[in-house]
């Protein structure tokens, strides 16, 4: 256990542990760092700041400012102000993940990016665009349709900016076939904590030439420095998507018919979900018809569950009749995704992300459901078969949550070498949660943040090890 | 008693008998790798067969303040392996037992002197291979290819080696051994290792990602009367949504040389050829084969060949393939460059070299990945004649710089190493450089892993972040930076 020692943040007197601007009601606060001071400082910048309020809480801790800058250059000066001024910083852009992770250990500013909202730079013919921070996964999304391209990033939380997606590492369905944030992010600009504006990576897609500082930004939870733009590689909309669906565990009709892989015949009567999954899912991932994505949608553990097989290309509607074979007999072929893909489970206040190997994911099926029944909580399940990421969202007591992660985890870490990494849990669950699990390279990890923030001015506490 | 006399006595007591090589003979076949231009005897050469050997051989370097570089297959082409005369090379090629694989979970655990072909060859039977293919596959280690980030001719719808590395134990330069997992939470201090070049440490244990082989490769080769029309048809099919598995271009040149050596039977009057390869599933292919032959065609291609089979693929990849050995062919010497500049750019670029080679009065032949923009440059030359070499180099270097100006990169996959140091400012600025800096900082605060590669400028990394003393007696004696 580690960093849930922190302050109760709903307690305003805890906030002001680490004597900050407004520790105007802690004894002892430094009389230097008046909040005028700083807050003048904040405003000489030229930079929008106004006072925080309802909504600007990140994980339950009020800022007392928002800044909202334009540029890097503006970024830049804020992080100098914050500086000068020893304030504490967290970057946000569409709000939708500020209540993931560990509180913060202090926070004086938001960093809100919703200003910086512009696609930079795309040239069609390279296959390349620069966009700022704050554009929304839609708005690029539906600027690369225009030129019939696609950044391929699934997004499973709305509203999502391109700085949240590659702070956070979030990942979605196509992960599996085209790679996560890290695998199609060729460039990056940062700002460090002194207001160093850095850039690595270019806009090109084969480039060796330095360090990937994006590939250390991305997922680190805004604790190195706040990204102001980002260059992703592009590709073209695929001619035609299919989803062939199927329901595991229970019969859809009565006069379901076995199905046969290989040798093995397998009964999509059966209630043993795991066991089916087991036989089905190499089926589809071993077959020569390079599915895009194999997600599982499991809503209740006592339950069938639903999967779902993409593939694209202009053979898509071939390929999926002949991916539906493998299926059973509940398969059916869909231009259109299922309601569920892509998204997060609900309820999402509780969320859990265990990665694991695909072909081990499919043998920890069953002990989620023990770990359900077991401890009394209730388990949504949706994630990649493919991949070897399941999100789960999560129904109990504080109690409950706490007794499934650690059964989960012991699972899944003792047996499988996966992980279990709580992104989000109310207050009362998180101080029973270990919320990382095992870090393995965690003194090198705290060393490259002393490097990159050694005043530990940047969503500090947020992340792993209470980095 | 010198320090390195003292480090080799030590460096004698922890690995095997014959592992610590000082015979000046032997030293001097380690003196470069596949960039000899660059060439330094290594101080003392050591061949580790395990992570603790290589864990206690840096730990001692660190003692006693003696840096040192890791090796390979030695197949590098940007210096990343010069030996440092003052320090410890650390050639990994005993350590080449391919340790588990795990077809179900499609990944395989192999240490760093594997060759990157080898991988392949020992899944293949089972429908699966390793999917980043640098052209000296059947050499280079795969240890070699995490340092340098490795691409291939089939990154461009595959991606690089980083893409393909799930896990890596490494030795830091402290001397600890620590596992970087892509599935662990935290920073991805993975995929910053990957591509570092040997400045973060030596990867001892690497576990990679085995890819499905493809149902259907279908290879195309198209000529045509010049480079314009052949970067005409891969804007085209690019445009038209095929992401083929490989795309490559030769030029007039480049095609005189292969012709000269391998006999490679290229379309005659072809003043550019294009080769490309579609794979995945046979329908797929199918529809991409169909849209990329009619776009040849529309372009001016004035001879199309297929190849369903592997025969037939390997004599059509056989003049690509031979391209940068075939150039000595019709020259005495070369320089092989490589640079990436923006699709889109390259017209203006191949434009922009020509006129060099007015300029300069040297010629160059072109052998590119056309997908990604990656320009390998091949700049001719003769020793025997006066200022040759020189106005070579200069051609080189400015090739780099049209790179740059159209907003591409010094390197697409060979790296910088020691070669393309001096280069780096003119593709980022200070701060770029010395934020780079401070990740190594983190790995390395003394700089003895691999120093001298990658950064132009030395530079010191303070005791400890936060509060400094005093000023560094290199940086009064105006040495080093401190950063």
């Amino acid at each position: 256990m580690h960093g849930e020692g922190t302050p109760d943040p709903l307690d305003p007197s805890a906030v002001t542990s680490h004597p900050g601007p407004d520790a105007g009601d802690t004894p002892g606060a430094r009389s230097a760092l008046e909040p005028s001071g700083a807050g003048d400082a904040l405003a000489a910048t030229g930079v929008t700041v106004r006072e925080a309020g309802d909504g600007d809480e990140v994980a339950g801790v009020r800022p007392r400012w928002v800044a909202l800058p334009e540029s890097a250059e503006e970024i830049a000066a804020v992080l100098r102000a914050c500086a000068a001024h020893d304030l504490a910083a967290v970057a946000t852009g569409g709000r939708t993940k500020l209540h993931w992770a560990a509180p913060p250990e202090r926070c004086d500013v938001l960093v809100d990016l919703g200003r910086m909202n512009r696609v930079l730079e795309h040239t069609p013919g390279d296959l390349v665009v620069r966009v700022q921070a704050g554009v929304t996964a839609e708005a690029l999304a539906s600027a690369l349709a225009a030129e019939n391209q696609e950044l391929a990033l699934d997004v499973p939380v709305p509203g999502t900016t391109v700085g949240g997606l590659l702070a956070t590492g979030i990942a979605g369905p196509r992960g599996f076939r085209h790679g996560t944030a890290r695998d199609l992010l060729i460039g990056i600009t940062v700002v460090l904590a002194d207001g160093t504006i850095a850039r690595s990576g270019g806009k090109v897609v084969k480039n060796v030439a330095g360090y990937d500082l994006g590939k250390l930004f991305t997922g680190s939870y805004g604790t190195l420095g706040i990204i102001a733009d980002a260059t992703f590689r592009l590709r073209p909309l695929p001619a035609a998507r299919a989803w062939v669906t199927a329901s595991v565990g229970r019969p859809v009709t009565e006069t379901a018919t076995p199905y046969a892989y290989e040798g093995q015949t397998l009964d999509t009567t059966s209630t043993d979900v795991a066991a089916a999954l087991r036989a089905m899912v190499p089926a589809i991932t071993e077959s020569p018809l390079e599915p895009s994505a194999v997600e599982v949608d499991w809503p209740d553990v006592d339950g069938p569950c639903w999967v779902a097989v993409l593939v694209e290309g202009s053979a898509a509607a071939e390929r999926a009749k002949a991916l539906s074979a493998l299926m059973g007999g509940t398969a059916e072929v869909s231009e259109q995704p299922p309601p569920w893909w892509g998204r997060l489970p609900e309820p999402d206040d509780t969320l859990l992300e265990l990665r694991v190997g695909a072909s081990s994911l499919l043998h920890l099926l069953p002990a989620l459901r023990d770990a359900a029944h077991a401890s009394g909580a209730h388990p949504v399940i949706r994630g990649s078969l493919a991949a070897g990421i399941l999100h789960i969202g999560l129904r109990g007591t504080p109690g409950e949550v706490a007794g499934f992660v650690g059964l989960v985890r012991d699972d899944a870490e003792g047996t499988y070498d996966g992980r279990v990494v709580v992104l989000c849990a109310p207050v009362e669950a998180a101080r029973r949660l270990d919320r990382w699990g095992r870090v393995g390279a965690l003194p090198l990890m705290r060393r490259v943040k002393e490097r990159f923030d050694p005043g530990r001015r940047l969503s500090p506490g947020r992340f792993v090890g209470g980095i | 008693m010198s320090v390195l006399e003292r480090l080799t006595a030590r460096l004698t007591a922890v690995l095997p008998p014959d592992a610590v090589v000082t015979d000046p003979v032997r030293l001097r076949t380690y003196e470069c790798d596949g960039l000899t231009v660059h060439r330094a005897t290594p101080g003392v050469v050591v061949l580790p067969e395990t992570t603790e050997q290589v864990a206690a051989v840096v730990r001692l370097c660190r003692e006693h303040g003696v840096p040192f570089v890791a090796r390979g297959s030695g197949t590098g082409l940007s210096g990343g392996a010069l030996p440092r005369a003052d320090g410890v090379l650390v050639v990994t090629s005993r350590m080449r037992r391919i340790v588990e694989i795990d077809i179900p979970g499609r990944r395989a655990v192999v240490e760093p002197g594997v060759t990157n072909l080898a991988i392949t060859e020992a899944v293949r039977d089972q429908g699966y291979y390793y999917a980043p293919d640098p052209s000296s596959q059947q050499i280079c280690s795969i240890g070699g290819n995490v340092a340098e980030n490795s691409g291939g001719a089939h990154c461009l719808k595959y991606g690089f080696t980083v893409n393909h590395v799930l896990a890596a134990e490494i030795v830091t330069p402290d001397g600890d051994v620590v596992e970087l997992s892509a599935g662990d939470p935290g920073y991805d201090l993975l995929g910053a290792f990957v591509g570092s070049e040997g400045t973060l440490g030596i990867a001892t244990k690497i576990t990679v990602r085995l890819s499905r082989a493809p149902e259907a490769v279908t290879t195309l080769l198209a000529a045509f009367t010049g480079i314009e029309a052949g970067g005409r048809a891969v804007s085209a099919i690019i445009a038209a949504g095929v992401v083929p598995a490989a795309i490559e271009m030769m030029d007039a040149l480049a095609i005189e040389a292969a012709e000269a050596a391998v006999r490679c039977g290229y379309p005659a009057g072809a003043g550019a050829v294009l080769v490309v390869e579609l794979d995945g599933p046979r329908a797929e292919v199918e529809h991409q084969f169909a849209a990329v032959e009619r776009i040849c065609r529309d372009s001016g291609a004035f001879e199309i060949r297929t190849a369903a089979s592997a025969e037939e693929r390997a004599a059509i990849w056989k003049g690509r393939k031979s391209a940068f050995a075939a150039v000595g062919r019709i020259s005495p010497a070369y320089i092989v460059q490589d640079g990436v500049v923006p699709r889109t750019a390259l017209p203006r670029v191949l434009a922009g070299i020509d006129r060099l080679q007015e300029e300069y009065g040297i010629r160059v032949a072109n052998v590119f990945h056309a997908g990604d923009g990656n320009l390998h440059p091949l700049v001719l030359f003769d020793d025997a004649v006066p200022g040759e070499r020189e106005r070579a180099e200069i051609v080189s270097g400015r090739i780099l710089d049209l790179c740059v100006e159209h907003g591409g990169s010094i390197t697409g996959e060979h790296g910088v190493g020691v070669d393309k140091a001096r280069y780096m400012p003119r593709m980022f600025t200070e701060d770029d450089l010395g934020t780079m800096q401070l990740l190594r900082c983190a790995f390395d605060p003394e700089g003895l892993a691999n120093p001298g590669k990658v950064f132009p400028t030395p530079r010191l990394c303070g005791e400890a972040p936060g509060v400094r003393t005093g000023v560094h007696p290199l940086v009064e004696a105006g040495l080093a930076e401190q950063f």
